[in-house]
C-alpha cells in the first residue's frame, strides 16, 4: 500500500509538504491569534484624536498608557473600586475599575489601564498594570 | 575600594581586549606564543572582574552610600541575605555580574578542554573575550557601578521589597548562567566556522556546554516562575511577560538543537540548520538583554531606560552582520552526507520536532515585538497579551508534546509497517485509555483533554523504552529489572535521562493544563465571617477570617491576616496572608505596600490566599482566594527535568567507542522491536 506513492514521491518533497502545513499553521495561528486578541496602545491623546474622529472607537478594548493624575486616586475598599484620572499631560480621562489594584499601584505612578471607553467620558478598566518606573530600581521619593 | 574596583575594571578591559586580539589573530597565523596569550588572557580577565565584584560586595557590606550604586539599592537595615544578592538587583551590578560570571566560563572552556578540540580554544578565547569586553565597555562609559555621588547620604534606597525573596537570591544568578554559558557553544561554533574544522568534532564540544546552558536557563526559568508565584500575588506563575518571553526564546532553540543534533551525529545531516541554531540562540540571548535594558519593550521587569540599550542594539546588529556573514561564507563546507529517505523516520521526525519548536520561538517573539512592529508599518500601536500566546501555542505545544512521544518510536532511516504496528501498540493503548477515564471522570475542557491523554501516550512511549531495555538487559546480562533500569540509565545516559526529561515535560503539560480549572472569589470578611468556594477537585473549602495583627520587623511594618481553612466542613489548615510597608532605619516607609500570599500546596490544588487591604483601619480585611489545581506539579516536574538534564550531562560513561557500540546497540534495539 505504501509502495505506490512512494513511487510518485521523493520523501524530500513529502517532508517539505509536512513542513509547508506545520509553517503555514503556525502563520495561520500567529495571524488569527493577532486579529482577536490584539489590542490598540495609546495615549490619551491619541485616544481623544480616535474617538472624536470615529465614533465607533468608544466601547472598543483597548490599553491605554498613561501617568496617573496625583490626588486623584480614590479607594473604596469595601467595594473594591477603585477611580482616579489618567494623562499624558495634554488630556486626561477619568477611570473606574472594579478590583484588586497590584501592589505597585500609587498615586503619580504610570500605568497601563486595559479597559474600554463609554460614551460617558469615563474608561472602565478591566486591568490595572502599574509601570513602577522599573521593578529592580527604587522609586524616587517625590 | 571603589577606586581598586574601577581600577579593576579598566583592567579587565585591556586585558579583554588583549585576548581577544591575540586569540584571533593567534587562531589564523597559528602563532603558538599568541595562543597561550589569548588563553592567559580569560585567566587575567576573570580575576580582574572577581577584585570588581569583591570590592564592589566590601562596599555594599561596609554600607559605603557614597557609591550611587549602594545608595540606590541596600539600606542599613537591609537583611544581610539580601545584601549578597544586591550586587544583581540593579542594572549596573548585574552587567558586573554578568561579565564575571562570562570570564570565569572563558577560563573554564580553557581549562576543561581536552584534546582534539584544542584545537578551536584561541578562537574560543577570542569570542568569550570580545563579549566580555563589550559589557566592561557598558560599565566603563555608560553604566558604571563603582559611580560615585557628590554626597554621602546617611541611607540608602533599600531594595524594591518584592526582590526580598529568597528566589530573588537564586533566581537571577540561574537564568543568568544560562543565559551566559549561551556564549561558549557560540564561541565554539564561530571556533568551528573561522578554522573552517566542521568535521563531527566540534558538536561533542559544543553539545555539552549547549546542555550546561540549558540546564542554567531551565532551573532560572522555574525559579522565576516560583517567585511570581509566591511573591506577586496575581495567582499564576508564567505571563507571557516580555522579559519571561526573552528568556523562553534562548531554551526553546537550545532544545531544538539538543534535538537536531541528534540527527547529525548519526546521519551527517542538517549541519547547515544546528549551526544557525547555535549562532541564533545566542543572538536571542543578547536580544533579550537589549529589551530588558533598553525600555522598547514596556514590561514589569524593565530597568528604567538609559543609553545602555542603544550599545545593546549596536553589538546586537553587529554581531548578527558578522556571524550572518562568516556563517554564509562557510556554507560550501556543510552539505549534508545524507538526505531524508522516508517521511516515515526519526530524521524527519526531528525535523518536525525542530519546525514546532522554533515555530513557537518565532510566535512568542513576533507576539513580544508587535507592539513595535505595528506601530513601525501601520503607525498604531497594538498589543497582544496572553489571550494571543495560548491560542497559539496551545495548539503547537499539543503537537510537540505529541511529537515527544512519536519521536523515540520511529526507526531511523525508515520504518516498516509492521515495526510501526509493533510500537504504537502500547503507547496508543495507554493514551486512549487516559482518555476515556477522563470523560468518565467528566472532565469535558478540550485543552485538558488532549493535554492529558497525549501526556498518557508519551508516558506509554517512555515506559515501554525502559521496558525493552531492561528485558534486553535481563536477557543478555541476568540482571534483574531494577538493576537493569539503573543500568539503562548509568550507561545511556543521553538517551533515558532523556526521556526522564520526557516524562517531566509530560508532567509540566498536564500542570498547565490544569490551570484551565482555576476558581477564585473576592470577599471583604469581618473577624469571623467566612467565604466558600468550591475546587475543582470536587470539595467546597470554606475560609474563616481569624483576625488581623500588627507588628513591626527589622525593616517592614506587618499587617497579617489568619485564615482556617475547613475542607467539606472539616478542620483543614491554617493560612497567613500578610501586606508588608517596607521602611528605612529612621522608621519611614520605603516602596509600596508589598503583598506576602498565604499558600497551602496539595497534590491536587493549592489553596491561594492574598490580602488586599483593610477598610477603614479596621480588622475587616479585602481578600482574594483561588484555588489552583495541580500547580505542585509544575515545581516536581521542573525539578525531574533537572535530575534527567543532569543525568544526561553527567561526565564519564566509557570511552566514545563504547558509547558508540552502545547507540548502535539502543539503534538495533528499537529497529527490531525488542
Amino acid at each position: 500500500m505504501k509502495g505506490w506513492y512512494n513511487r510518485v514521491m521523493k520523501a524530500g518533497t513529502k517532508f517539505a509538504i509536512g513542513a509547508v502545513l506545520i509553517v503555514g499553521s503556525v502563520g495561520y495561528l500567529m495571524a488569527s491569534g493577532i486579529k482577536q486578541t490584539g489590542q490598540y496602545f495609546l495615549t490619551p491623546s491619541e485616544l481623544a484624536q480616535r474617538v472624536s474622529a470615529d465614533p465607533s472607537f468608544y466601547d472598543l478594548g483597548m490599553k491605554v498608557g498613561a501617568r496617573v493624575v496625583p490626588g486623584t486616586v480614590t479607594k473604596e475598599i469595601a467595594t473594591q473600586t477603585l477611580s482616579f484620572h489618567i494623562t499624558d499631560g495634554t488630556v486626561s480621562y477619568p477611570v473606574v475599575f472594579k478590583g484588586l489594584p497590584p501592589d505597585t499601584f500609587t498615586d503619580s505612578v504610570e500605568v497601563v489601564v486595559e479597559g474600554r471607553l463609554q460614551r460617558d467620558g469615563v474608561i472602565h478598566a478591566t486591568n490595572v498594570l502599574a509601570k513602577c518606573g522599573s521593578r529592580y530600581e527604587a522609586v524616587p521619593k517625590a | 575600594m571603589a577606586l581598586l574596583g574601577h581600577l579593576s575594571l579598566w583592567l579587565a578591559f585591556l586585558v579583554g581586549l588583549w585576548g581577544a586580539i591575540t586569540g584571533f589573530v593567534g587562531g589564523i597565523q597559528n602563532r603558538a606564543d599568541l595562543q597561550q596569550s589569548a588563553r592567559n588572557a580569560t585567566f587575567a580577565l576573570f580575576a580582574a572582574l572577581l577584585v570588581a565584584v569583591i570590592s564592589l560586595e566590601i562596599s555594599i557590606f561596609r554600607h559605603d552610600f557614597s557609591l550611587e550604586y549602594v545608595a540606590a539599592y541596600t539600606s542599613r537595615n537591609l537583611p544581610t541575605f539580601y545584601l549578597w544578592s544586591a550586587l544583581y538587583a540593579g542594572q549596573k551590578g548585574s552587567l558586573l555580574f554578568w561579565a564575571t560570571v562570562l570570564s570565569l566560563f572563558a577560563m573554564l572552556v580553557q581549562i576543561m578542554t581536552g584534546g582534539r578540540h584544542r584545537v578551536y580554544l584561541p578562537f574560543v578565547a577570542a569570542v568569550t573575550c570580545t563579549v566580555a569586553t563589550f559589557f566592561i565597555t557598558v560599565m566603563l562609559f555608560a553604566a558604571n557601578p563603582f559611580e560615585r555621588l557628590t554626597f554621602m547620604p546617611l541611607d540608602g534606597r533599600g531594595m524594591n521589597p518584592q526582590l526580598q525573596n529568597p528566589g530573588m537570591v537564586f533566581h537571577p544568578p540561574m537564568l543568568y548562567l544560562g543565559y551566559i554559558s549561551i556564549t561558549i557553544p557560540f564561541a565554539f561554533a564561530i571556533a568551528a566556522l573561522l578554522s573552517k574544522r566542521l568535521d563531527s568534532d566540534w558538536l561533542v564540544a559544543i553539545r555539552k556546554w549547549t546542555l550546561v546552558s540549558w540546564l542554567f536557563l531551565s532551573i532560572g526559568l522555574l525559579i522565576g516562575m516560583w517567585w511570581a508565584y509566591v511573591e506577586l500575588g496575581w495567582g499564576g506563575y508564567w505571563a507571557w511577560d516580555p522579559v519571561e518571553n526573552a528568556a523562553l526564546l534562548p531554551w526553546l532553540v537550545m532544545t531544538a538543537f539538543l534535538h537536531s543534533v541528534m540527527v547529525q551525529e548519526k546521519r551527517g545531516m542538517l549541519k547547515k540548520w544546528n549551526l544557525a541554531l547555535i549562532i541564533g540562540a545566542w543572538l536571542l540571548s543578547i536580544f533579550g538583554t537589549f529589551i530588558t535594558r533598553s525600555g522598547v519593550i514596556a514590561s514589569v521587569h524593565s530597568f528604567t531606560q538609559s543609553s545602555v540599550g542603544y550599545y545593546f542594539l549596536v553589538f546586537l546588529v553587529l554581531a548578527s552582520v558578522l556571524s550572518f556573514a562568516l556563517y554564509t561564507s562557510r556554507l560550501p563546507l556543510l552539505e549534508a552526507e545524507a538526505t531524508l529517505e522516508s517521511m516515515v523516520s526519526r530524521e524527519a521526525s526531528f525535523l518536525f520536532n525542530n519546525l514546532l519548536l522554533i515555530g513557537i520561538a518565532f510566535s512568542v517573539l513576533w507576539g513580544t515585538l508587535f507592539p513595535i512592529l505595528s506601530e513601525a508599518i501601520k503607525g498604531t500601536k497594538i498589543t497582544v497579551g496572553p489571550p494571543f500566546f495560548n491560542q497559539v501555542n496551545i495548539p503547537l505545544g499539543l503537537a510537540l508534546l505529541a511529537m515527544t512521544g512519536i519521536g523515540p518510536l520511529i526507526a531511523w532511516r525508515r520504518a516498516s509497517i509492521p515495526n510501526l504496528k509493533r510500537q504504537f501498540a502500547v503507547p496508543l493503548t495507554s493514551g486512549i485509555f487516559t482518555l476515556l477515564i477522563l470523560l468518565v471522570a467528566g472532565v469535558r475542557d478540550v485543552g485538558a483533554l488532549m493535554a492529558i491523554s497525549i501526556g498518557g501516550f508519551v508516558f506509554g512511549t517512555v515506559v515501554q523504552e525502559f521496558a525493552r531495555g531492561a528485558r534486553a538487559r535481563h536477557r543478555q546480562y541476568g540482571e534483574s529489572t531494577p538493576y537493569a533500569v539503573v543500568q539503562l540509565l548509568a550507561r545511556n545516559r543521553r538517551r533515558y535521562g532523556g526521556y526522564i526529561v520526557h516524562v517531566a515535560i509530560v508532567m509540566l503539560f498536564v500542570a498547565f493544563a490544569g490551570m484551565a480549572f482555576k476558581t477564585e472569589t473576592e470577599a471583604t470578611l469581618r473577624p469571623g465571617e467566612s467565604a466558600e468556594l468550591k475546587g475543582r477537585d470536587g470539595h467546597v473549602y470554606t475560609f474563616t477570617h481569624l483576625g488581623i495583627s500588627q507588628y513591626n520587623a527589622l525593616n517592614r511594618q506587618v499587617t497579617a491576616a489568619l485564615i482556617d481553612v475547613r475542607r467539606d466542613g472539616k478542620a483543614f489548615g491554617r493560612l497567613r496572608t500578610e501586606k508588608r510597608q517596607h521602611v528605612d532605619a529612621l522608621g519611614n516607609p520605603t516602596f509600596q505596600p508589598s503583598t506576602e500570599v498565604g499558600i497551602m500546596s496539595g497534590l491536587r490544588v493549592d489553596l491561594y490566599v492574598v490580602l488586599a487591604g483593610l477598610v477603614n483601619g479596621t480588622e475587616q480585611a479585602v481578600f482574594r482566594f483561588t484555588i489552583n489545581p495541580l500547580v505542585w506539579w509544575v515545581w516536581y516536574g521542573g525539578m525531574i527535568v533537572v535530575l534527567g538534564g543532569l543525568i544526561v550531562m553527567w561526565p564519564g560513561g566509557g570511552s566514545p567507542a563504547v558509547k558508540r557500540a552502545q547507540a548502535g546497540y539502543a539503534v538495533r534495539l528499537v529497529n527490531e522491536g525488542g
